[in-house]
């Protein structure tokens, strides 16, 4: 499904990633783990073609695309999505419209016709009570005003409605109490299926707890350092990400910044 | 060239003085010299007035234009009917070249309570009805292009709401501007007066018939008696060949309420000068304007607020959109007197610049007098967010769509008080219209 190559990318002229390989089968679930800094979020913004991130070597195979040549709607229609860390706020347009348009642009690309509106809401109507949302929550605009709890639930209701075949989830867990955390990674754990991937982009292990990954992959100054299953995540979580950048340094023969 | 041009309009006000409606009804008379006096005192304002600092007018004065046709017009009834909001149900009434075209209007069909004449007609058979506020609201006329519709003050549309009158359905006046010569000018002068406690919509619109260079140089005065509740809708939709110079001064009774909208869609050259004089306690004025321009358009919004009485509230909300090498001016003053305590006033103006050649010159100014007053003002200018435009990308949206969603998001909240359904859907769809093409 998605296999990235060497991949490195610059930020303002800094390198950020430095030679990043990953093969992300279907159905499976990723976590990308690492401390502050080491490159996480640049990854995932990278593969949903934010401007600012200049990739100055590697290659992103998504199915038949070559993902980096897509603008960022075209990576959208073909079934990549970003959940995002921090949801952008857009007074004036509401929720209900932003998913609907949403939606359509994934039909229309498969060369489905438009849902009509009692079927729109139906859909609607099922996957709002996956994140416990009620249906007000529709006509509010997007993300403004809300709490960074509903922020973060609105993110994954878009992805349910959407359904995409590579879901990247941005630090979702940040910011969220023990009970949207259930509440998220309930709506997630909904969503795995055979034919979707999951890249689990987080800091800490305690997402991990709730949605539990096929794969850890631990991230520092820009590469993959380890990589292993759910039980590294544990390991992690007892000896901290110190342990494995002091394995890196003596491993790379090289200094971490 | 400004003298030049104050020396032909002189000379044509002088050709055709004698043939204007009651050429001898002594306070006409005096109202029409003020009018020529202070124009060939003062001329047209030019970039050293301050009132006019961003907005240049030597190429509307470069060529004269002449007053427009008083035979037979060019507007017809499917004209009408092609220009007409979709489903908005209204009375309507249209003017051309500032004469006010009975066959086409539904003159005959207004309710009781609410009277519309033509302003040349009144002032021939009945002027008393006039006397008392015609030229009222503007003393001495603030520049050369207000004067000069007073010099050549002849014609335009009374209208007239008894007091205690309230009318659901709004008055639409449909000024056309219709170019029958190379350079046609239109000087419509408006009087709207509402009685005591009357209620009444207005949709003041103003439209061009092919898109010859026309100038369409229009003064409304607007009394609101005490507790009526008045609404002016005032859309441009001209040409890009149009100038347009138009002065809106109004004066509040007490515990009145006036809400206007200036919403500026098309038109080449706009100016409008907007002034509320808040003179009875507890008066409450609602000023909003949205201008979207492009191209070389040049849209200038100069307003003024009067605090004059105890216990009044303004609002005054301004948002534009600029591409291209448009370029808006927008001016608010507020001015706060001695007496007006308890006042509450708030404004802001708010842009959205899509291009680099594109300007604003925006000045918010507040002046208070007394000291228990609530005031709070400011300005914005900006760009297309661009986290929101991202944001919008990635869940599948083009971006030149998303682009226009975000700009219509922006624009929009200006039209949301705008009622009935029919007019703010109207207005909504052009501003998508304009977003698309």
């Amino acid at each position: 499904m998605l296999s990235i190559s060497d991949l490195m990318v610059e930020v303002g002229g800094k390198p950020i990633l430095k030679g990043i390989n990953l093969d992300v089968a279907a159905g499976e679930v990723h976590a990308i783990m690492g401390p502050n800094g080491s490159g996480k979020s640049t990854l995932a913004n990278v593969l949903v073609g934010r401007e600012g991130y200049d990739v100055m070597r590697g290659s992103v195979t998504y199915g038949d695309h070559d993902l980096l040549a897509l603008t960022p709607e075209e990576r959208a229609r073909e079934g990549v999505f970003l959940a995002f860390q921090y949801p952008v706020e857009i007074p004036g347009v509401t929720n209900v419209y932003l998913i609907k348009e949403a939606v359509n642009a994934q039909r229309k690309h498969r060369g489905e016709s438009e849902l009509d509106a009692i079927d729109f809401l139906k859909l609607v109507r099922q996957k709002l009570q996956l994140i416990e949302m009620k249906e007000e929550f529709l006509h509010r605009p997007v993300n403004y005003g809300f709490s960074g709890g509903e922020k973060k639930r609105n993110e994954i209701f878009q992805m349910a409605m959407i359904e995409p075949r590579l879901a990247i989830l941005d630090e979702t867990d940040s910011g969220l109490d023990i009970d949207a955390l259930k509440v998220v990674a309930s709506g997630v754990n909904a969503l795995r299926q055979s034919d979707r991937s999951i890249l689990l982009v987080t800091h800490y292990q305690r997402l991990l707890d709730y949605i539990e990954p096929d794969y850890v992959h631990v991230l520092s100054d820009g590469r993959f350092v380890k990589s292993g299953d759910k039980h590294l995540a544990r390991e992690l979580e007892e000896h901290g990400y110190g342990w494995l950048e002091e394995q890196a340094d003596s491993g790379a023969g090289h200094s971490v910044a | 060239m400004t003298a030049q041009a104050v020396g032909d309009y002189l000379a044509a006000q002088q050709r055709l003085e004698s043939k204007l409606p009651a050429p001898d009804l002594p306070w006409l008379v005096e109202l029409r010299d003020g009018g020529v006096e202070r124009l060939r005192d003062a001329g047209f304002p030019s970039l050293r007035d301050e009132d006019w600092r961003y907005t240049n007018v030597q190429s509307l004065l470069k060529k004269p234009f002449e007053m427009g046709p008083i035979g037979p017009c060019d507007v017809d009834a499917a004209f009408v009917a092609r220009t007409a909001i979709p489903s908005l149900e209204c009375y309507r009434v249209v003017v051309v070249n500032g004469i006010p075209i009975p066959h086409l209007s539904d003159v005959t069909l207004m309710p009781d309570g609410l009277r519309v004449s033509s302003l040349a007609d009144l002032l021939v058979s009945d002027p008393s009805r006039l006397e008392p506020y015609l030229g009222k609201n503007l003393v001495p006329d603030p520049h050369g292009f207000t004067a000069m519709n007073s010099a050549f003050l002849g014609n335009g549309l009374v209208v007239e709401i008894a007091p205690g009158q309230v009318f659901d359905k709004p008055l639409e006046i449909v000024f056309v501007a219709s170019a029958a010569t190379e350079s046609t000018m239109a000087q419509p002068r408006n009087l709207v007066v509402a009685g005591k406690g009357s209620r009444l919509q207005v949709l003041v619109r103003y439209v061009a018939i092919g898109a010859q260079r026309t100038l369409t140089n229009v003064v409304t005065e607007v009394i609101v008696d005490a507790d009526a509740h008045l609404t002016l809708y005032q859309l441009q939709e001209e040409s890009k060949n149009s100038f347009h110079i138009g002065g809106l001064f109004a004066k509040l009774g007490r515990g009145s309420r006036f809400d206007a909208f200036a919403i500026t869609l098309a038109g080449g050259f706009v100016r409008n000068d907007l002034r509320v004089d808040l003179d009875g306690a507890g008066a409450e004025v609602n000023l909003r304007g949205l201008y979207l321009a492009r191209g070389r358009q040049h849209i200038d919004n100069h307003t003024q607020i009067f605090h004059n009485e105890p216990s009044c509230i303004s609002h005054e909300h301004y948002k534009g959109v600029l591409d291209d090498r448009a370029r808006a001016v927008f001016h608010g003053r507020i001015v706060v007197q001695p007496d007006a305590q308890k006042t509450v006033s708030e404004q802001s103006n708010q842009n959205l610049l899509l291009s680099r050649d594109a300007e604003i010159d925006t000045k918010p100014q507040l002046e208070i007098y007394a000291d228990d007053v609530k005031c709070a003002h400011g300005a914005t200018v900006g760009q297309l967010d661009k986290d929101a435009l991202f944001y919008l990308r990635s869940r599948g949206i083009a971006e030149e769509a998303a682009k226009r969603l975000l700009i219509k998001a922006f624009a929009s909240d200006v039209l949301l008080a705008v009622s009935p359904d029919s007019l703010r859907e109207h207005l909504l769809t052009r501003v998508e219209m304009m977003l698309t093409d």
